[in-house]
Order: C-alpha cells, then structure tokens, then sequence
C-alpha cells in the first residue's frame, strides 16, 4: 500500500475526481456550485457580521442594519486602551509559541528515537505513549490544578505561563505522526553519516530534521492554532486578567450586567482575523495537518 | 594461516564494533527519550491515576482533609440519575441529545460537501477555505458572535425572518430551541474538519473503480452506493469515532452562549463537562467532578475499543 504522505494525499489532480466528467452533466455541477455556495455563505456570514458589528458605533447595535451607517473605529481604540486585551494578546503569542517550540523539538526527537533506533523497551513505551491520548483533557485538568497550586518546583504554577503551557509542551499526536514521517528517512544516510562520525544528536539534527522539516512545519502550524485557540485549561490556570489569554479574557468581558456587543465583537474580531490571514496563507500545509493527523490541537 | 587470522580478527572487531554501537544506540535513545517520559509520567499518567483516586474521595481543596469515601460519588451520581430532574441528569441527557443529533447531521453535510467540493475544478480552492476557516477559529469568539446572531429583535437570524414575515424566534432564551441552537454553532464549526477528512478520504479511492462503472453505465447513486461508500468506510469509521469524542467533551460553546455559562435556560444546554467545571471549580466538590470524568473517560475508552475492533476486524 502506498504510505500517506502529504505530496500524495494532496494531489492536486485527484484520482476519484473522474465520475461524470465525460458525460456533461451540467445540471449535476450547477446543482453542486449552488449548493456550495450557499454553504460557503453560511460559513462566512457570520465572520462578516462580526466584523460589521466591531465598526459599528455603539447606538448603532440594536438597530437592524447589516453594516454600519457611520462606522468607526472607536472600538478599536477602546478595546485596546481600556481593556487588557494587547496583554491578553501577548500571553497568547508567547505561550503558543513557547509550547510551538518546545512542541517541535522534543516531538520530532522522540518520533526520530521511535523510527529509527531499536531498544529494550520501546513498544511498552510507545504503547503508553499514545495511550494517553484517551484520556481526555477534562479528566486531567482538576488534578493539574491541584498540581498547580502546589508544584514540585516553583511556589505556585497558577497565572505563569508555565503553568498556562505545561500541558501542551509535548504531545502524543505529535510524536506519532513525527515516527511515520521519521521512518522515510533512509537509514545507509544515518549509518554513513555515524562512520563518518557525527554524533547521535548531530544525525537526529542534521540528517533528519532537515528532510522531515514538511512534517515539522505542519505540526508547528497547528499546534500553534491549537493553542492560541485553546480555552478550557487557561480558562483554569489563570486568575489574574493580567494573565488571561485571548479566549479566557473574551470568555470574561462581559462581567459586567450588561453585554458591551459592540467590543465583544471587536475583541472576537482582533483575535480572529490575523489568524485566519495566516490560516489563508498557509492553508495548504494546514489542510495537509488536518489530514494527516486527524487531530485539533 | 594468515589470511584466515585476518578474517576472524576483523569479524571479531565488526562484531565488537556493532555491538558497541547498538548498546551506544540504546543508552543514546533513553537520554533522548529521557524528558517526554518524565513528562508523560508526570502530566499524564500520574494526573490520570489521580482523578481516579480522587473520585474516591471527599476532594474539596479548601478543606483541611480529604477524606476516603470509597464509592460515595460514583453513588451520588447513580442518585442524580435516578431523580426525576437534576442537573447531572439534565448534563447528561442533553450530551447525549447533542451527540445523537450532532454527529449524523455534520457528516452527512460533510459527506455532500465533499463529494461535491470532488468533483469541481473551477473555485475549488476557494471553497475548501471557506469550510475550513470556522473550524481554525476561536470557539469562544465565534460563539459570542453566534450567541449574538440568535438575539431577539437586533440578532441576524431574527432581523432575516422579520424580512421574510416570519415570527420572531426566543433561540438562547428558550429551554426548547437552545440546544439546536447551540449545536448549530458546534455542527457549523466542525464541519470544515469533517470536509477536510472525507476529501483525503476520496482522494484514496483508485479511479480505475470509477471508469470500470461508467464503462458499466451505473447511475450516479449507484456508483456512490457500490463504491463510494463501501471504500470510505475507514474514513466514516474515523469521523464517527472522533466525532463522537469531541461531542462527548462539548464545553466551551455552552458556557459562552448561555447566561453567564449556566448551560441555561432550565439546564436545556448543559453538558457533562460543564458540570465538571461548575462542581470542581465554583463548588469545589471536586471530587465528584472527578468521578463525572472517570465516567466520562469510560465512554471514551469504550469508544475507541469499538474502533479498534471494528478496524482490526476489517484488516482481516
């Protein structure tokens, strides 16, 4: 059987794509182009409502009017000079990209060590390894923050990014699918390079690191979605606003009695949209993430 | 003989050689592998016995102790059951409603979708990105802007239905429509996913199948019914699997669209895990919380053995 790897997952011309292409069916394809498109609005609506309604002033939210009539961007200057959302924004970036890294690193070294060397032990671990990825989050998350609140190292875990990161340094999707990418990787090129003699770190470093760096990226990329959009852990591992990351501080900002519609959408708006310019640029590679894993975050 | 003595020697060098560096490779592979399996013992493995061994007990953290209570929560829970209303009860029974209308639905529009989307050429890029945008978004985010949607008067969905005379809809603020509307959400956002998985799924159907039925003259429906469909099976197998899971763990869009993330009106939206976060982390009961997890994590595993036997069974 042929492996799966994204360069034939993601043809471009794709094999099943044959059925009626030589009788004409045109009813058939405008049927489908109908179909789809109505989908696709449905899809983007209510990205452009949210939108709309972030530049809309604030008498302006209960009235009935898609767009704004006099729109403006006093909501941006409010939700970024009295909230803590630029903070929110901050914690955000550095704990996805810390967890990023980390995640990269240490999961691309394990599914090396998993492809390529032999050692007693190593189904036991590997088995253990992807078991834990049936034990949901939830059930973990109440003894992480009794952890947290009382760690081996550190006074308390709760509102670090440590604590907010931990969780996610090393995961065990990652590893899995770094070992299949790993075991492309020809073996005559590591035992040349041991004769010649590189180091053990240095094969893993120069030899296959470099040719599974598609792989690499698409676990970077989202594993990095995973986390800025991750929310029920840094919902719990954060008390101070200070600390909260994007989702917990938009989760939170309707504390008070009344619903401020009109920055909630703004605050949505700012955290969406950046992300969803990178997602458009690289949604090859995050497509081919998506398959290839079969996993969020 | 001189030549033989050179062999042995150097098959006895080789042989040395090779063993040293099969030992060098093992103790190589445990400092490599030395920190994920600190970090699976500890954040994984260790966490996972805890809540078990929690769940047995009286587990309030501001309290001085914690005492045993053997299988007191596992009974509490098997009580909230059986009582004719009661939150457990209503978290649940709306899972399992979610569950049982939530993953058919999405894969059946995911499935038209992608069958679709496979055949088009023109635009085909565009529309992938379209579907799969909601599904690479914040939940929390894009909830509050669903939440929004369904407001009464100035809400999207109910400025639409004035437009076409329709009457006003209460959504959110209605026991009866709250879980609709908030599945909605949860199906529109996952869909992408699902779009995303069928289309590699077909995509690994060899053509020659296809043009074997057109030389055939099957029929459209026949091609997907003979075809189609029993070849994606693996592919609906993993959906259904996954699908399941994450509508088991169904949290965050609840505690975003209802009143001050109740799972309201009258516990209509409330899901199991969110009554794990209220009981752990408002009334600090965490060991019962803990026993609603291990339940939790029970249906998982059942879950995933399914999968495991359906699979294999087909391998053979």
């Amino acid at each position: 059987m042929e492996s799966i790897t994204p360069s034939n997952l993601f043809r471009e011309h794709s094999d099943s794509r044959a059925v009626g292409s030589g009788r004409g069916e045109w009813k058939y394809r405008a049927f489908s182009y109908l179909v789809l498109t109505v989908c696709a609005l449905t899809m983007v609506v209510p990205f452009i409502w949210m939108l709309s309604t972030s530049f809309k002033p604030e008498k302006e939210i209960l009235r009935r009017n898609f767009f704004p009539n006099q729109a403006t961007v006093d909501n941006y200057s409010e939700v970024i000079t009295e909230t803590d959302l630029p903070l929110w924004y901050k914690n955000s970036f550095i704990v996805a990209v810390f967890s990023t890294i980390s995640v990269a690193f240490f999961d691309s070294l394990a599914g090396y060590v998993f492809a390529k060397y032999q050692f007693p032990g190593k189904r036991p671990i590997f088995i253990i390894f992807l078991t834990s990825l049936m034990v949901p989050t939830e059930m973990l998350i109440i003894p992480w923050f009794i952890m947290s609140s009382n760690p081996p190292i550190g006074g308390t875990w709760v509102d670090t990014y440590w604590g907010i990161a931990f969780p996610g340094v090393i995961t065990a999707s990652g590893i899995f699918l770094m070992r299949q990418f790993m075991q492309g990787v020809p073996d005559e090129l590591l035992d040349a390079g041991r004769i010649d003699g590189v180091s053990e770190f240095g094969l893993y470093w120069r030899v296959a690191v470099p040719l599974s760096l598609p792989a690499i990226g698409a676990l970077c990329i989202f594993n990095f979605l995973g986390n800025w959009n991750a929310f029920i852990w840094p919902l719990i591992a954060t008390s101070k606003s200070e600390m909260f990351t994007l989702p917990v501080g938009i989760q939170l900002f309707s504390s008070e009695a009344q619903t401020p519609w009109n920055l909630i959408m703004t605050g949505a708006s700012l955290s969406v949209v950046p992300l969803l310019i990178v997602v458009i640029i690289f949604q090859r590679y995050i497509i081919e993430g998506i398959a290839l894993t079969g996993l969020k975050g | 003989m001189a030549t033989s003595h050179h062999t042995s020697n150097r098959a006895n060098a080789d042989k040395r050689f090779r063993w040293t560096l099969a030992r060098r490779k093992v103790v190589w592979a445990y400092i490599f592998l030395a920190i994920p399996i600190i970090f699976f013992a500890y954040i994984r493995i260790y966490p996972a016995l805890f809540a078990f061994q929690m769940s047995l007990h009286d587990y309030n953290p501001l309290a001085a102790e914690q005492p045993y209570v053997g299988l007191e929560n596992y009974e509490k829970l098997i009580d909230e059951l059986n009582k004719r209303k009661s939150p457990t009860k209503a978290a649940f029974q709306n899972t399992a409603n979610y569950l049982l209308l939530g993953v058919p639905i999405q894969l059946c529009l995911a499935l038209m979708i992608s069958l679709m989307l496979n055949e088009i050429r023109f635009m085909s890029t565009f529309y992938r990105i379209m579907f799969f945008l909601p599904f690479v978004t914040s939940t929390i985010a894009i909830a509050w802007v669903f939440r929004m949607l369904y407001q009464p008067r100035f809400g999207l969905i109910n400025v639409m239905l004035q437009l076409v005379s329709l009457p006003q809809q209460p959504f959110l603020n209605n026991p009866k429509q709250a879980l609709p509307s908030v599945l909605s959400l949860v199906i529109w956002q996952g869909m992408g996913f699902a779009v995303i998985i069928f289309l590699a799924g077909l995509k690994q159907i060899p053509r020659t199948y296809y043009e074997a039925a057109e030389v055939d003259g099957a029929s459209r429906w026949h091609t997907f019914r003979f075809i189609t469909l029993p070849l994606l099976n693996p592919t609906i197998v993993f959906l259904l699997v996954l699908q399941t899971i994450s509508f088991l763990r169904m949290f965050a869009p609840v505690l975003a669209m209802t009143e001050q993330g109740r799972g309201g009106p009258l516990d209509s939206t409330t899901t199991v895990v969110l009554r794990v976060y209220r009981e752990a982390f408002t009334s600090f009961n965490m060991g019962y919380a803990s026993s609603l997890t291990v339940v939790l994590f029970a249906f998982i595993l059942i879950i995933t053995i399914i999968q495991l036997r359906v699979t294999a069974r087909r391998i053979n």
